[in-house]
């Protein structure tokens, strides 16, 4: 869950790492006051959780006070890849004199924290990856034991710093690493951390934090729906179903990521278009079958609909229940191909045919007739 | 011969008397798992049919020093203080069948297991089964059947797809490790591909992957690298998931355009791995490739 800049700073902020003056504004009269506070040139951040804002227009300077005003009036109430923008952050400029990157992230084949910091922030890391591998320095952290002094003093030298700005540097890593425990992060980073202004102190430029969606229980402040989300993703999310929208005409439910990613990959393979990813989740009850089933066809243009299901803890009649149920509600006529075996797998084809709703055993037959059928 | 689990599994249930506990509890019984024990903290003296229920994990080992291995259906939120409670008890095998763990609770707690030379399977994951003497896990027992070839995937339903394929075709398995779905896990496809490599009981491979992570590319690294002494054949499952969602799994994920199904097929195919298009092209794969 990506948490916003003005809440990752604040964390910052409150940790005693420096970071610009400024402050969140939802009007652009509290920008042209929070700008004439400052009193000197200011960066306007649109606060939307899309990757790319800057790139999309999100991000404006603005030279003084009224020119705020004005930047402002325009990015609020703004549409801006397809988010709309209620808030802005409103910062000093700070002229850097050099970027430096400082993040750290879950190393998934170390199973390791990773410590990563480069002497030359201010572009992605992924493009700094590509183009200057040697100027990233990368260090694992026994998550056990946590950061200690001499890794964060490793990196600085590591990245050409020296006296004070180095001190301030493990001093940054530190409390960066403290957050990065205390909000349960997946991600954080400072890209750019700043050497900055006349003084030449480092400061904390863009703050980004990502907190792992299991840890969420822990850190109910960062719950918010994911801008990104569909309107029938965020539905199908709150009904606790793993949905993603895709733009075919074939609709896919099915039980367990895997077997659903397979499924798609099987209907694409034969011709097929899917218009979505549905688990169910294993050990689904008729009701969540349901759900499932309502979910999925409230895309428009649906042509038809596999549902595959292999029975281990999910039970066939379960399921046999909640689709009939589902269906006879249901408006929408489009033709349903389902494959069924395992658990209860005689009593669930038992109630499938007694409405009248065919069957088949294997994966590959039932996607291959689906795709038929969608082209009809 | 078989890996991580056997004969002679001797298995705790953590969480026994919760919904999940008792019902696999039951199935792993009826299945010839040697469940010895069960633990909720409150509840000893109670029993889940003849397995006997302690307060901690530390009573049931007294009563039963042979105890070996842990299965583990607590909730997530406390769920690693049961993996600690289980390691620092001295068993060496710990599944974590629970979802939705905290990532920084499962990569201290796996860390912590590999300074004491504990095997942690999971989180997130379906368990493991060695056919026709023990499951622990929540599999279909029925699906698998006895055989040589070791399975391995990091998802459930999907290995269950695929072992039904197998058996139908009568190739039987050695043990099927279901490794998990959660981007941090106990132990990882490259190191059980290594345990069936070491296994006599093991004569050929079968490697379950999906989107997210690069797990798949070291492991083509490893094989290009290292060679192979048993025939592997692989399936990718995600060649239709688009960049930057979650598909269902925490681990399925295509992050700024690394951990594509394409990049992991083209590793394997070029480290001389077969990967399977079609599940039902498994079995031929499997014959054609030797043994």
């Amino acid at each position: 869950m990506k948490i916003h800049e003005y809440q990752a700073r604040e964390l910052f902020q409150s940790a005693g790492i420096p970071v610009p003056r400024g402050e969140l504004c939802r009007t652009p009269e509290e920008v042209k006051k929070v700008a004439t506070g400052i009193g000197k040139p200011v960066v306007i951040k649109s606060q939307i959780l899309v990757a790319g804002r800057g790139k999309a227009g999100g991000i404006k300077p603005a030279s003084d006070p009224s020119e705020a005003y004005e930047v402002s009036k325009n990015l609020l109430g703004a549409t801006i890849k397809g988010i709309k923008v209620t808030s802005v952050l409103v910062v000093e400029a700070v002229k850097p004199q050099k970027e430096l990157y400082l993040g750290f992230t879950v190393d998934r084949a170390r199973r390791k924290i990773a410590l990563i910091a480069s002497g030359e922030g201010g572009i992605d890391l992924e493009e700094l990856a590509r183009s200057k591998p040697d100027k990233i320095f990368r260090r694992e952290i026994d998550p056990v034991m946590g950061l200690h002094g001499f890794e964060a003093r490793d990196a600085a030298v590591e990245i050409g710093l020296a006296g004070k700005t180095a001190s301030d540097f493990v001093s940054i890593c530190q409390k960066m690493y403290s957050i990065f425990e205390r909000v349960d992060a997946d991600l954080l980073e400072s890209n750019p951390l700043a050497i900055g202004g006349e003084t030449g102190s480092l400061v904390a430029l863009d703050s980004r934090i990502t907190v792992d969606d299991n840890a969420i229980f822990r850190h109910p402040e960062y719950q918010q729906v994911d801008e990104e989300l569909t309107p029938l993703e965020r539905e199908a999310t709150a009904a606790g179903l793993a949905y993603v929208q895709l733009d075919g005409d074939i609709g896919i439910i099915g039980n367990g990521a895997g077997l659903v990613m397979a499924t798609l990959d099987v209907v694409a393979h034969f011709g097929g278009r899917p218009a979505n990813f549905l688990d169910m989740g294993g050990g689904s009850k008729a009701d969540d079958v349901y759900k499932a089933v309502k979910i999925c066809l409230e895309q428009e243009n649906l042509k038809s609909v596999f549902l595959n299901v292999l029975g281990g803890i999910t039970k066939c009649d379960e399921v046999a229940n909640g689709l009939v149920r589902a269906l006879k509600e249901s408006s929408n006529k489009v033709p349903f191909v389902v494959r069924m075996v395992g658990t209860n797998e005689e009593e669930g084809r038992r109630i499938l045919a007694e409405s009248g709703i065919a069957y088949l055993d294997s994966m590959e037959e039932a996607a291959e007739a689906t795709v038929r059928i969608s082209k009809q | 011969m078989t890996i991580l689990v056997g004969e002679e599994t001797k298995l705790v249930v953590q969480g026994i008397t919760g919904r999940e506990g008792q019902t696999h509890t039951l199935a792993m019984l009826k299945y010839g798992t040697n469940v010895v024990a069960g633990v909720t903290p409150g509840k000893s003296g109670e029993k889940v049919d003849r397995v006997p229920v302690y307060d901690s994990v530390r009573r049931a080992k007294s009563s039963h020093p042979e105890i070996n291995a842990s299965i583990i259906f607590v909730p997530a939120q406390f769920a690693a203080d049961a993996v600690y409670e289980a390691i620092d008890s001295g068993i060496d095998l710990i599944v974590e069948i629970t979802e939705h763990v905290p990532v920084h609770d499962s990569i201290k707690f796996i860390n912590y297991a590999r300074g004491r030379r504990v095997t942690i399977i999971g989180p997130n994951c379906p368990g493991l089964i060695s056919p026709s003497e023990s499951k622990v896990g929540i599999m279909p027992g029925h699906i698998f059947s006895k055989g040589q070839v070791g399975m391995v995937s990091r998802s459930g339903t999907l290995t269950y797809e695929i072992a039904w394929v197998l058996t139908k075709a009568g190739l039987g398995q050695s043990t099927a490790v279901g490794i998990g779905g959660d981007p941090i896990i106990g132990r990882d496809v490259l190191e059980i591909v290594d345990m069936f490599e070491k296994d006599p009981g093991t004569s050929s491979i079968v490697a379950i992957g999906e989107i997210g992570g690069d797990a798949e590319e070291r492991l083509a690294q490893k094989v290009k690298r290292d060679g192979l002494k048993k025939p592997m054949v692989a399936f990718i499952a995600g060649r239709e998931a688009p960049p930057g969602k979650r598909m269902g799994h925490a681990g399925a994920i295509i992050s700024m355009g690394a951990g594509t199904a394409k990049s992991k097929i083209d590793a394997l195919e070029s480290a001389g791995v077969k990967v399977a298009v079609l599940p039902s092209e498994i079995p031929s794969l499997i014959r054609s490739s030797g043994k």
